[in-house]
């Protein structure tokens, strides 16, 4: 130790303290990050790596895991993926869930956000909370409700379309044409947490931005296109990108309503479905395991994408970095 | 435009032109706040349903003109018997309150509410094609019924003991982490950081059938522990939250404790965590409404342990019997999202500023 010190105090003088206090914050901050980095490996990293490994067996979980129990089948699974009559067509029903709900997952959010913002807006805190309240609502419960308020002939919204004048609303559930937007709409309900963190954002725009613009004779809309969207984009993109992961994870709702054939008619027949029909109904993990790569592998590349040509697209304020 | 914005507030305009504006504003306001409780309606609609279909009986809803709202017919009571009340059209089109004695097909024996002392009289038309009155009757009996199906008190004693455990270990492992994460200079913290926040992308069906074999090797599936444990083990959404926290809480006064000779953890459980109840409420609330709402790890490590489940997993199959029991279906849904609605009004403000925090200052 004091052979260390010497040389060091040779060197510079402040150094030998330093160094030990470095040392001292190092044991420290790892001491104190150490769950998450084992979580990390235990729960996520090695598990990723191990689902690739069982992609090429043909391991079953109706038998316990050791050596002996599954044999390596090499790319087996992916050809059987290639040819799975039910995969190809349940990825068009997670796509077009997504492609709708997305869209639909930003717009609606941001319409409520900006008329919540309003001071125009009476008791606008009232409409934030009740606005919010659908999202606190648990996925099972709200499934229930929206089974019952989008039942075809005594539920309150094709009760309240015939009011309107539409004499033959769709049967949403029990229509494989409508079942999955009916799902999409069940989404949107829940947009609280998108609401209140545009609603932030929008409170963070600077107002004189608004009022040099009104200056200018810049309206309204004007406004709300060439400022508030710019300025808020960094936000826009966090929702598209939770939005993207959750689309693809998407299939409770739809096991509850259409159990694990996805009905009517597959309609309701969600990719991860398919995934957990394989894993858990079927126990066959082996293939299962490609399914689930297949997930990881989407999911990635939609939100790669989306940060390769979103990133140039948004505007980050001076000084901010990420 | 231009004359009114020049001559506002100068003496020579009329008198209404001042009110112009505020007048504008006035009528603007009441469109802003009319439109905001169209789309409120739409929102609250299908709250509306449910409520409403709990608290009927399911005869109700296939009963013909019967209303939407909870409601039993109106009866009258005379000479110690209840009739239904009906409103019944008289010849020139308006109507009266009467109750219907005895029906017939063509004509019915009537008495008359507002002058009982008339005695019973007859009346002219079908009574099939009068509307009923109905009173406002909240019905408890689908709630009663849901109760006796479904053993609720154990799933919500599974629920809380959950949430309760599950909060403890995220919030102790969290609040280590967050505090390695801000004030501790380490090399490759950055690339750390990032690892982490990235793995908010992480689908879980990526990791869930290793994690399967593993607590199926361990003798863990059947059990709570595949879902409590991880939860010892810090997530990215909630140190994320924590760390931005307590980073705008100033180092000066950790610095002053440390030259007392505090060690790092003296400082974190006497400076940091004081300071930080916000945050720790907003992770609290969060944790609870994760596990209140978790659906598919329940279902995949505890499948046929009913004893085991939680509310969510334990009400699930009410979703399928709603054609055939609206009311009671109906009413487990409220009993399911009482718990959560009710701590969402008590903590609103931390709730509401921890989601700004993750979304916002990503």
């Amino acid at each position: 130790m004091s052979a260390v010190t010497r040389t060091n105090l040779a060197s510079v003088p402040s150094r030998p303290r330093v160094t030990a206090r470095t040392r001292r914050q190092w044991t420290y901050g790892f001491l104190f990050l150490s769950p998450w980095i084992i979580g990390f490996f235990a729960f996520q990293l090695l598990p990723i790596l191990f689902t690739v490994f069982l992609s090429f067996t043909d391991y079953s979980a109706s038998s316990e895991f050791k050596l002996g129990n599954f044999n390596f089948v090499g790319l087996d699974n992916y050809r059987q993926f290639a040819i799975d009559p039910l995969a190809l067509p349940s990825m068009g029903v997670t796509l077009k869930f997504a492609l709708i709900g997305i869209p639909l997952g930003l717009i609606v959010p941001l319409l409520l956000a900006v008329l919540v913002n309003s001071r125009r807006l009476l008791a606008s805190s009232l409409f934030r909370t009740l606005f919010y309240l659908p999202s606190v609502i648990p996925v099972v419960a709200g499934t229930i409700i929206f089974g019952g308020v989008m039942n075809a002939q005594s539920g309150w919204l094709n009760l309240s379309l015939q009011a309107l004048g539409i004499t033959d609303p769709p049967r949403w559930f029990t229509d494989p044409t409508w079942a999955g937007f009916a799902l999409n709409l069940l989404a949107i309900w829940s947009v609280g947490n998108a609401m209140i963190i545009l609603l932030a954002s929008l409170q963070g725009v600077p107002t004189e931005l608004y009022e040099a613009a009104t200056v200018d004779g810049a309206g309204p809309i004007t406004q709300f296109f060439y400022i508030t969207v710019p300025m808020i984009s960094p936000v826009i993109f966090y929702n598209i990108t939770i939005g993207i992961i959750l689309a693809f994870q998407f299939f409770v709702p739809a096991l509850l309503i259409g159990g694990t054939n996805g009905d009517p008619q597959a309609s309701l027949l969600f990719f991860p479905m398919v995934f957990y029909r394989e894993a858990f109904v079927f126990s066959r993990m082996g293939y299962a395991s490609v399914l689930a790569i297949v997930i990881f592998v989407v999911t990635m590349l939609a939100t790669g994408l989306l940060f390769y040509f979103g990133q140039r697209l948004v505007y980050y304020a001076s000084g901010e970095t990420s | 435009m231009a004359t009114s914005s020049v001559s506002h507030g100068s003496s020579t305009t009329p008198i209404y032109r001042r009110f112009l504006p505020i007048l504008r504003e006035g009528l603007s306001m009441i469109g802003v706040t009319g439109l905001g409780l169209l789309a409120l309606l739409i929102f609250l609609l299908p709250l509306g349903y449910v409520l409403a279909t709990a608290f009927k009986l399911d005869s109700q809803m296939t009963t013909v003109g019967a209303p939407l709202w909870p409601a039993a017919p109106s009866t009258y009571n005379y000479e110690g018997e209840e009739y239904p009340l009906y409103n019944v059209p008289n010849e020139d089109g308006s109507t009266r309150r009467l109750a219907l004695v005895h029906p017939f097909r063509e004509n019915s024996d009537m008495v008359d509410p507002a002058k009982p002392e008339e005695g019973v009289f007859n009346v002219k038309g079908r009574w099939r094609t009068w509307d009923a009155i109905y009173k406002f009757s909240p019905n408890w009996k689908n709630f009663t019924d849901a109760w006796d199906q479904v053993n609720f008190p154990r799933l919500f004693r599974n629920s809380l003991v959950l949430a309760g455990v599950g909060t403890i270990g995220t919030l102790i492992s969290c609040i280590l982490v967050a505090y390695g994460f801000t004030r501790f200079q380490l090399p490759g913290k950055n690339i750390l950081f990032v690892i982490l926040v990235s793995t908010i992308v992480l689908p879980p069906q990526a990791t869930i059938i290793p994690l399967y074999i593993l607590f199926n090797k361990l003798g863990w599936t059947g059990t709570w522990l595949p879902l409590l444990v991880p939860a010892f083990f810090a997530n990215a959404y909630d140190v994320f939250l924590l760390r931005q926290y307590f980073m705008s809480i100033p180092k000066e006064l950790d610095e002053a404790a440390m030259l007392d000779g505090a060690n790092p953890l003296r400082i974190l459980v006497s400076i940091i965590i004081p300071q930080s109840i916000p945050a720790i409420t907003a992770v609290t609330i969060f944790h609870f409404f994760f596990v209140w709402n978790q659906y598919f790890e329940p279902l995949v490590y505890l499948l046929g342990k009913e004893k085991l489940y939680p509310v969510s997993v334990g009400i699930g199959q009410f979703v399928t019997t709603f054609s055939t029991y609206p009311g009671r279906s109906a009413a487990t849904a409220v009993l399911a999202m009482a718990l959560p609605a009710v701590m969402f009004f008590l903590a609103q403000r931390q709730f509401m500023q921890g989601i700004v925090v993750t979304g916002v200052e990503k």
